[in-house]
């Protein structure tokens, strides 16, 4: 028996607008409306639509049963499509209502808060847990940080607040010689159960796919297959997690990367051993093997498996640091009064803005270009803390007297 | 008269002087012909010409390209980059235009050539062409002096006073010392002392350029006149500034050694803890905006501070209306005219003791560059004193009222009197 656990990240951030100097106090018109909206509507097009297509496709071929998948859609993601593509939010309540689909809670704007504030943390996975209950009906159980940051402060929260699994990166830190081809449980938890990425697998598809460079491109769908196939029999679950962009925007439609899918999906269940199960299935299937535990919090990116690409320079931290000052003060806003504060508050938490911040551009900086609207981290930054200053004003002014 | 930068093609102060100068000058009743590198055709002119080099037909002959060239071509144009070009590298904030395509001369017949009019990498190139194109209006354009502003135009300058055998006047507004330190780029050096050289007459801005003139380029004293800059009247009243919580601390200028932008950061740096409304703009950029970026992030302060790169007059203008203080800590200013465009707009500034505008403002709080603590004072003491303001504002602006280009002017033409005709 074999099982594969599909896992795909749906996010799409709230794109700054050149917010400047002149803006501050002026207008508190932070976002660039036209670029998120046309890269949504390009994104669906390219891939959120005849990806969720396939799946279906292949759901009914296959059953639930012997084919699912997990997702994880951000708040940022579904506010976006609901604002700009509704028909890819019903695409996704399509889909869902296979009973092929697991949705996976995460922070709702997408956000780092777990490295800040325990307290927003908690408040923001709340949050998107109820709107996957009220878009789709789901009550997930199945709990995932942005970009997989993982630490065992982190993993009493979330069991804590009732999930019964997380995702984690299956980073060498984090696993020494063991493979990440088993079901593990959190050592600060023991009762959370830890999926952790095969990277390898994950990434020969979400960033080797179409690399000429790379001695096995081209990857067909036998080849990947048979790669699978020869694992040792013993590691029985492989849970592959990647952005669901990579089909058909990270890897176009021209590389084959539909088709390759599709066959390799096909390919793998010919073995009638073989399942793709959802993360709440695999944690009922398999015994646990054993503990992990992280200290310091890992996260799937770049070759460092750590936070740098978010946090590693002054200019990201500055920005993290004036960003979460204003935590208390908005925790002093009159509930519900002030909901576009709230909205801002959210949006600007997102880790894209930090990401546009990075420095590291050699590389993993081919990756950290990918839909960055600024030409320099340089102007990532002073566009954000523009818009900081505008928005702490705003805060300020809106204190309870 | 020859010229970089006129508006609305203006870089810096250059070009703010150059319409000042010319509009005075005007004024009294000289006739201006201002040839610059590039005319954009939306100069504001009417009592005076603007011709643009890449204007200039020139004829395809090669005799006079042959003796042009011995006559003037006296250094190597393959050079270094001069430090000049420091704000042209990549703008690394793209509020700045965008280049313009190339064109290629007309290879038959009378041609002309491209030019960018902005200081690229290949200014030096431009600055010799610009010498060739100008030196073709020699026997085409009547008239009796020749006044050349600063290095870019010494070459065109020399050739036109050596094709004619008019009176040079060469107009210093930086020199390269100012902009570089105490390692200048030496052909742009060679090409201001040869200018002072072949001058009949040289114009500084301040006392503070002409003793740079007269110690790093060994010129006798007396060739060098001392003719401040000054500001045109504001066609509207400064504004009655909105009482507002948040106090604007402004620097302006381009993002470089010269203008000391990091005594800027290091005062901004001790008083963000005191001064919670404090905000610190910096507008311009340069070869040191990075690591102005960096170094304010490593401080924390980015919240603290906003970078608005390069503005556009009409911005800076805007700016000045949102600004509290001026702060220009000027490691070395020939002058620093914007200081005078932030008291126009009834700002009160703070200059450094090691600009030339120093020399004309007695209502001006000044500091050495250095001083990054009584910097922070001063800077205080505006923000949490209104006092001060007042007491500058009044002052100053009858003090900004004797600055006028009609008097800078009017010196200008007594210097042109003392030439031989």
């Amino acid at each position: 028996m074999r099982h594969i656990c599909l896992y795909f990240q749906v996010h799409q951030p709230f794109r700054l607008r050149i917010y400047r100097f002149f803006d501050i106090g002026q207008s508190h018109d932070y976002y660039h409306e036209l670029n998120n909206r046309v890269l949504m509507q390009r994104i669906a097009k390219k891939c959120y639509l005849p990806m969720n297509a396939l799946l279906k496709k292949l759901i009914t071929r296959h059953t639930p049963e012997r084919f699912s998948v997990a997702f994880s859609i951000s708040g940022m993601a579904l506010e976006q499509m609901q604002l700009y593509a509704p028909e890819v939010l019903e695409s996704f309540q399509d889909l869902h209502a296979t009973g092929g689909v697991e949705l996976i809670a995460e922070t709702y704007a997408h956000s780092l808060a777990s490295l800040k504030s325990e307290a927003e943390f908690r408040r923001q996975v709340a949050r998107h847990a109820q709107t996957l209950e009220k878009l789709f009906g789901a009550r997930p159980t199945t709990f995932r940080n942005t970009e997989l940051v993982f630490f065992d402060a982190l993993a009493e929260w979330v069991a804590d607040m009732g999930y019964t699994a997380i995702l984690a990166e299956g980073a060498d830190t984090l696993l020494g010689w063991r493979s990440p081809n088993y079901l593990y449980t959190a050592k600060a938890s023991p009762k959370l159960h830890v999926l952790l990425r095969n990277y390898r697998f994950s990434d020969d598809v979400a960033f080797r796919f179409s690399n000429q460079g790379w001695p096995e491109w081209p990857l067909t769908a036998e080849k990947f297959a048979r790669w699978l196939r020869d694992l040792p029999s013993h590691e029985m679950l492989v849970n592959l997690f990647m952005d669901y962009e990579t089909f058909g925007e990270h890897q176009w439609p021209e590389t084959g990367i539909f088709e390759f899918f599709e066959a390799w999906v096909d390919e793998m269940l010919k073995d009638r051993d073989v399942r793709f199960v959802m993360p709440h299935v695999a944690i009922a299937d398999h015994e646990p093997v054993g503990e992990v535990q992280a200290p310091k919090p890992l996260s799937w990116a770049d070759s460092e498996r750590d936070l740098t690409a978010w946090l590693g320079n002054d200019m990201q931290q500055d920005a993290f640091d004036s960003l979460y000052a204003l935590e208390p003060l908005i925790q002093k806003l009159p509930p519900d009064k002030h909901p576009d504060l709230l909205r801002d508050w959210l949006r600007l938490q997102t880790s894209d803005h930090f990401y546009y911040m990075c420095t590291k551009f050699f590389a993993d900086g081919d990756v950290h270009k990918y839909f960055n609207p600024y030409d320099s981290p340089y102007e990532a930054y002073v566009t954000y803390m523009n818009v900081l200053a505008d928005f702490r004003e705003r805060v300020e002014k809106a204190q309870p007297a | 008269m020859l010229g970089w930068e006129f508006p609305p093609r203006i870089a810096g102060g250059l070009g703010v002087a150059c319409y000042g100068l010319v509009k005075g000058l005007t004024h009294h009743g000289v006739q201006v012909t201002f040839v610059m590198p590039l005319r954009s055709g939306q100069e504001p002119t009417n009592a005076y010409r603007l011709l643009g080099a890449n204007e200039i037909n020139i004829p395809v002959d090669s005799t006079r390209t042959i003796t042009f060239w011995r006559q003037v071509r006296f250094y190597g144009v393959e050079t270094a980059l001069g430090p000049y070009l420091e704000q042209l590298e990549r703008p690394i904030l793209t509020f700045d235009a965008v280049p313009e395509p190339v064109q290629e001369a007309t290879p038959t017949g009378p041609f002309r050539l491209f030019f960018t009019g902005k200081y690229g990498a290949d200014l030096l190139d431009e600055v010799y062409r610009y010498a060739y194109a100008v030196s073709f209006i020699a026997e085409r354009e009547h008239f009796d002096l020749i006044h050349a502003h600063d290095w870019l135009t010494y070459p065109a300058g020399i050739a036109l006073k050596r094709l004619t055998g008019k009176p040079l006047i060469v107009h210093i507004h930086a020199t390269e010392y100012d902009r570089s330190g105490e390692n200048p780029n030496p052909t742009i050096r060679e090409i201001e002392a040869q200018g002072f050289a072949e001058a009949d007459l040289i114009i500084a801005v301040s006392f503070y350029t002409r003793s740079i003139v007269v110690e790093k380029y060994g010129i006798p004293p007396e060739k060098v006149w001392v003719i401040h800059n000054a500001v045109l009247p504001k066609d509207r009243q400064p504004i009655e500034r909105p009482a507002r919580r948040r106090k604007v601390v402004t620097f302006l200028g381009r993002v470089t050694y010269q203008k000391g932008p990091e005594y800027f950061v290091e005062a901004a740096a001790r008083l963000a803890p005191r001064l919670p409304e404090a905000h610190f703009v910096i507008a311009g950029t340069g070869d040191k905006l990075r690591s102005i970026i960096h170094r304010v992030a490593e401080l924390r302060l980015g919240s603290r501070f906003s970078f608005t790169g390069f503005l556009p007059p009409r911005e800076v203008e805007q700016l000045f209306d949102l600004s509290d203080v001026y702060v220009m800590p000027s490691v070395s200013e020939p002058f620093g005219i914007s200081a005078l465009e932030a008291l126009r707009a009834g700002v009160p500034v703070i200059i450094s003791k090691q600009s030339g505008v120093a020399e004309v403002l007695r209502y001006a709080l000044k500091v050495d560059f250095w001083d990054v603590d009584r910097l922070a004072d001063l800077i205080y003491g505006v923000l949490r004193y209104p006092a001060i303001t007042r007491f500058f504002r009044r002052f100053a602006q009858d003090e900004l009222s004797q600055l006028q280009w009609e008097k800078s002017s009017a010196r200008v033409v007594q210097a042109y009197k003392t030439l031989p005709s």
